[in-house]
């Protein structure tokens, strides 16, 4: 389908995803949400049909050829995802329902088991709520001690502090590769070598990273890796939880139920190895070949293609948004730190009034805190406008953005 | 959706009232306080009420929101003073009728400037956003009457 880098072609990519085709509210949709989730390509959609109309049935369990094709699918799939990850072995890769199960998974069994009074956890104010509450559920269990990263006011990390706030009662450091409120690409490596001089693990939420750049656990040299499917184009409900053989090993359960046992006595049982100790219960076996299906997309497109369509058209949307009176962009000011998101604030209009003003013009944005409370807090305000790209938006889209904006401009500037 | 119905929406009385919002600020006197937040988006108000008997001697609202958020719980403060538990009830119970369409409500005069906020209704997602403060009234006067 897609080959090399040169051939990237945002037209043609734009007719493997049929949503983008429509009129909404007498406009042409502009979908600038894809940090919410992103639209799915033919083949993602077609995967998923295929899998339901021709192979569907439950896995590990028959002896029948539509079983042993669906589990020949789905752990297919999860060779898929390892092998893209950088992962020296399938069994690392555990299926969830998406970035936010895979965090609670380590939260529940790791950080139950290992964590005790006295041992502190290294987060940063720029979380998802999902790597922060999850956190603090484990804090209020064990007697672990919270702490925090702050940012910078241009919406950076505070890695000057790094030093002062890893000690040897650190434990884990939790944190995000990129920013879903601002866009901020953290400098991870420079953590990561920092924790683990420390002797704490890493775990990284990838959901902001996957769906704009290359991902290797082992370069990255994490422990743990979180990230959803469905922000990369491929379905909901399908997540990945990567971490270490050994310590995939070393955890507890989960979830109990069948899939996960070995042998199951009256009072005690035995559990299945990695991975399906931690997959009670009949999986997302189609979510997971879709997600499959969204790596060889993302790869067949490129990474460096992605990434160097998207890093104009953010370099363009600053521009052109710069142009607009009374707009202020958060976060990074050089495009190179930052990804996929632009958050903003227009005068004295609210992100709910801005998100309503342009989506009568069919452009979809997101406005609130982004399940990012934390970052709102640091720039005193309580929601932002947030527009968010993918691979396949494109100049005119951004065009269209800015024409909104400025009916929101005339709306509220008068 | 057209620009029409954005005008309908974004009336010159409710920017107003966004811009310059009536009975902000605290109330010392509240003999009640209720705060209703939309944890989706952020919208947040704090209404406080001095009620005497049966009767709304005074309405004061702290918090922050969007336009429609603001406007509307700037108007309603304004309406309920003076008024009676159940008349402020009446006007909640008119405002919600007037949120889901009905025409009548919306030329209703004893809705004062709430009127204002009637092109509300052709925008689902928003109306949340206006029924805010009538949420935190409805809890004020169940509060009030059943203090337990």
């Amino acid at each position: 389908m897609y080959q090399a880098v040169s051939t990237f072609d945002v037209n043609k990519i734009r007719n493997e995803f049929p949503v983008l085709n429509q009129v909404v509210n007498g406009k042409p949709l502009t979908y600038l949400d894809s940090a919410a989730t992103a639209q799915k390509p033919r083949s993602v959609l077609d995967v998923l049909g295929k899998y339901y109309r021709e192979d569907n049935a439950n896995v590990h369990r028959g002896i029948h050829e539509l079983s042993r094709r669906a589990t020949l699918a789905y752990e297919g799939a999860r060779g898929r995802v390892a092998e893209w990850l950088g992962a020296s072995d399938p069994a690392e890769v555990i299926w969830t329902r998406g970035t936010t199960e895979s965090i609670n998974l380590v939260a529940a069994t790791w950080g139950f088991d290992q964590l005790k009074e006295g041992d502190e956890i290294l987060l940063t104010t720029m979380e998802h709520h999902s790597n922060i509450v999850p956190w603090q559920l484990v804090a209020r269990r064990t007697g672990a001690r919270l702490r925090y990263i702050e940012l910078d006011d241009e919406g950076k990390l505070r890695l000057d502090e790094l030093d002062e706030l890893l000690t040897d009662r650190t434990r884990l450091v939790a944190m995000t590769q990129v920013s879903n409120a601002l866009g901020t690409v953290n400098p991870v490596e420079r953590v990561i070598e920092a924790a683990h001089a420390r002797g704490a693990l890493v775990l990284l939420d990838g959901a902001q990273a996957v769906p704009h750049m290359k991902v290797d656990v082992r370069e990255l040299d994490v422990d743990f890796y979180a990230f959803s499917s469905h922000k990369m184009c491929g379905p909901t409900g399908a997540g990945v939880l990567w971490a270490r053989r050994e310590i995939l090993e070393g955890m507890s359960p989960y979830q109990g139920g069948g899939e996960m046992i070995g042998i199951v006595g009256r009072d005690e049982s035995s559990w299945a190895d990695i991975p399906h100790k931690f997959e009670a219960g009949t999986p997302n076996i189609a979510g997971a070949v879709g997600a499959a299906a969204a790596v060889d997309f993302m790869e067949q497109v490129g990474y460096e293609a992605i990434k160097e369509h998207e890093t104009g058209l953010l370099r363009y949307a600053l521009n052109r948004l710069a142009q607009i009176p009374d707009l202020s962009v958060y976060g990074p000011k050089d495009v190179r730190e930052r990804s996929g998101v632009i958050a903003f604030a227009l005068g004295d209009a609210h992100p709910h009034d801005i998100a309503t003003i342009l989506d009568s013009e069919g452009v979809a944005i997101r406005a609130g805190h982004h399940c990012a409370q934390l970052v709102m807090k640091h720039f005193g305000v309580a929601a932002t406008a947030r527009a968010s790209f993918s691979l396949y938006n494109t100049t005119d889209d951004v065009d269209r953005l800015v024409a909104g904006l400025q009916v929101v401009h005339s709306i509220f500037g008068r | 959706m057209s620009e029409l119905n954005l005008n309908s929406l974004y009336q010159q009385l409710i920017l107003e009232h966004y811009r310059k919002p009536r009975n902000k600020g605290e109330l010392p006197e509240a003999t009640v306080e209720i705060h209703m937040a939309n944890p989706v988006c952020g919208d947040e108000i704090r209404l406080q009420l001095q009620i005497d008997g049966d009767r709304i001697v005074e309405a004061r609202h702290v918090g922050q929101g969007c336009s429609i958020s603001q406007a509307a719980v700037s108007m309603m403060t304004n309406l309920i003073k003076g008024k009676s538990l159940s008349e402020a009830e009446g006007l909640a119970d008119r405002f919600t009728a007037m949120m889901h369409g009905d025409e009548e409500v919306a030329k209703d005069r004893t809705m004062g400037d709430l009127r204002a906020l009637k092109g509300v209704s052709k925008f689902p997602v928003r109306i949340k956003c206006a029924l805010l403060a009538f949420d935190a009234l409805q809890e004020a006067i169940k509060k009030t009457k059943d203090p337990s």
